[in-house]
């Protein structure tokens, strides 16, 4: 006796064969789920996460952002990287959200930019429907809760919502764990430590906008220096009342050079003395 | 490394909460107020993740006022923590939500109490409670300087007690604390105990706490009673 396991097969709404049914059929007719080949390796979960963690670009950052007297100051560096590979060294790092709101980007570059242009629709929507600019302290618990929602999905992202409204200079941390904080001073990314150094020692509340951006370009500086996954240029903006300004982007090996002059080695030094004797 | 503790004494409870908001090995703030005020006399202190804390307080706040403008009548500190324990336990087996919390707070006839409620659901009421790492040092510390009934000031004195263990003793210690009372006057801030000023330039000025004024407890939201009908009606002739 022969048990009939045909019940247990799977469903197929293939229909006749087509030499049966006199006409040509589709060779993956509707119902079947179209298929591809998987790629061959044994822990295929793995393998995928590594693939998608290969070319999720920018890891290694390093962005600042502080509130002082006169307005709230961005800075960031613009190199790219994908795992060891150096991809790029001109990304804009300091997203552009609104006259009057801008947006850093650590993590995942895709993520960051598609849900900042996401907050930025929604904020001019806001203005439309309120007939007032966002706050950021709104804008960013908008992109905060919208993070929440996604969380534990494979979101990367470590952001910061930089920007000037009615109630003066906001500067706010939204990360994709959901989470938020208000504060004067930050910095994301792999250069963030070195970057945090240089800022909260050179920090003081009353400083001028020229001194501030110094301030920010050098913690730039000095983090790319430390951090071999950031590198670039220093773009450095300014919120003000009047909305965003940039106000700097420097190549960070010609800053190298400003900030520490090469002087002449001793060896050529001893050359052209010798080469000075012998002439005269 | 988050500390979180709460003593209750004669007629008050306090809370108390360290103020750092930590990411890996970075210090992000060292003045995260994280003790919030859930209505007049309830407070509500949170650690855990930050976006989970952050969202599922302020979650559980907005329901105990939506309570209270639709029944005329405040939860009381125990249903309160009832229904909070409710809402983590429901969630705990879909996306759990990564929060411990205390609950203090005053009622007209119960008088103050404190809750202790942990990220897996568990409510206790206590005496004195403590969450977080700096628990394993706390708790030994209420446990022996504990009195019942004891006033303000020894209550304090205790507090100070247990800040001084945790900077000696706890590794990463948090450098500021927030202590928020409960009491018949109301849950208000209390003091702070601050090793670390960030230079913040001018202080900006404190949250307000959410002033809820309940109607008084003869009106009824569900059926309007034939007297409020005439209100209304004398409303639309003007």
């Amino acid at each position: 006796m022969r048990l009939d396991f045909s019940g247990l097969d799977p469903v197929s709404l293939q229909r006749p064969c087509s030499a049966e049914a006199g006409f040509d059929l589709p060779s993956n007719p509707i119902g079947s789920a179209p298929s591809f080949s998987l790629p061959a390796v044994a822990d295929l979960d793995g393998f995928e996460q590594a693939a998608v963690d290969m070319v999720k670009p920018l890891h290694g950052t390093t962005t600042l952002a502080f509130v002082f007297k006169e307005g709230v100051i961005v800075a960031a560096d613009s190199r790219a990287s994908m795992g060891n590979y150096i991809s790029s060294q001109n990304v804009k790092k300091i997203l552009e959200i609104n006259p009057y709101l801008l947006g850093t980007m650590a993590g995942g570059a895709a993520d960051c930019q598609f849900w900042q242009r996401n907050l930025g629709t929604r904020c001019r929507l806001h203005e439309l429907g309120n007939k007032r600019r966002i706050s950021v302290t709104g804008a960013s618990k908008l992109l905060a809760n919208t993070l929440y929602s996604y969380r534990g999905m494979g979101l990367s992202m470590g952001t910061m919502i930089a920007g000037w409204d009615e109630t003066g200079p906001g500067l706010y941390y939204v990360d994709s764990e959901g989470g938020r904080v208000k504060g004067k001073r930050f910095s994301v990314g792999s250069g963030s430590t070195y970057a945090y150094g240089v800022l909260d020692t050179g920090y003081r509340w009353d400083m001028t906008v020229e001194e501030a951006v110094e301030l920010a370009r050098r913690s730039i500086y000095h983090a790319t220096f430390r951090d071999g996954a950031s590198g670039g240029v220093a773009s450095v903006y300014y919120v003000g009342p009047d909305g965003w300004k940039k106000v700097s982007g420097d190549d960070v090996g010609e800053l190298h050079y400003k900030y520490y002059p090469v002087s002449e080695a001793a060896a050529e030094l001893e050359v052209e003395m010798k080469e000075a004797s012998s002439a005269s | 490394m988050e500390c979180l503790f709460g003593i209750q004494g004669d007629k008050f409870t306090i809370i108390v909460a360290d103020t750092s908001q930590v990411q890996s090995i970075v210090v992000q703030k060292t003045e995260e107020d994280k003790i919030m005020l859930l209505d007049s006399h309830k407070l509500l202190g949170t650690i855990g993740e930050n976006g989970d804390r952050v969202q599922f307080s302020e979650y559980i706040q907005k329901n105990i006022l939506l309570y209270q403008f639709r029944n005329g009548i405040p939860l009381s500190t125990a249903a309160a923590a009832n229904f909070t324990c409710g809402e983590l336990a429901h969630a705990l087996r879909k996306n759990p939500y990564y929060v411990n919390m205390m609950i203090a707070g005053y009622d007209p006839e119960e008088g103050p109490s404190l809750y202790y409620l942990d990220y897996i659901a568990t409510l206790h009421k206590v005496k004195s409670g403590a969450l977080g790492y700096g628990a394993y040092f706390v708790l030994s510390l209420m446990d022996k300087y504990y009195s019942k009934n004891m006033s303000l000031d020894a209550a304090l004195d205790l507090v100070d007690k247990c800040i001084a263990e945790l900077k000696t003793r706890l590794m990463g210690a948090p450098p500021n604390f927030v202590i928020k009372i409960v009491d018949e006057n109301g849950a208000r801030e209390l003091a702070w105990r601050k090793t670390v000023e960030d230079i913040n330039g001018p202080r900006p000025t404190p949250a307000t706490p959410i002033e809820v004024k309940s109607p008084p407890r003869h009106i009824s939201f569900r059926s309007p009673s034939p007297s409020s009908k005439e209100r209304k009606g004398k409303g639309r002739q003007k």
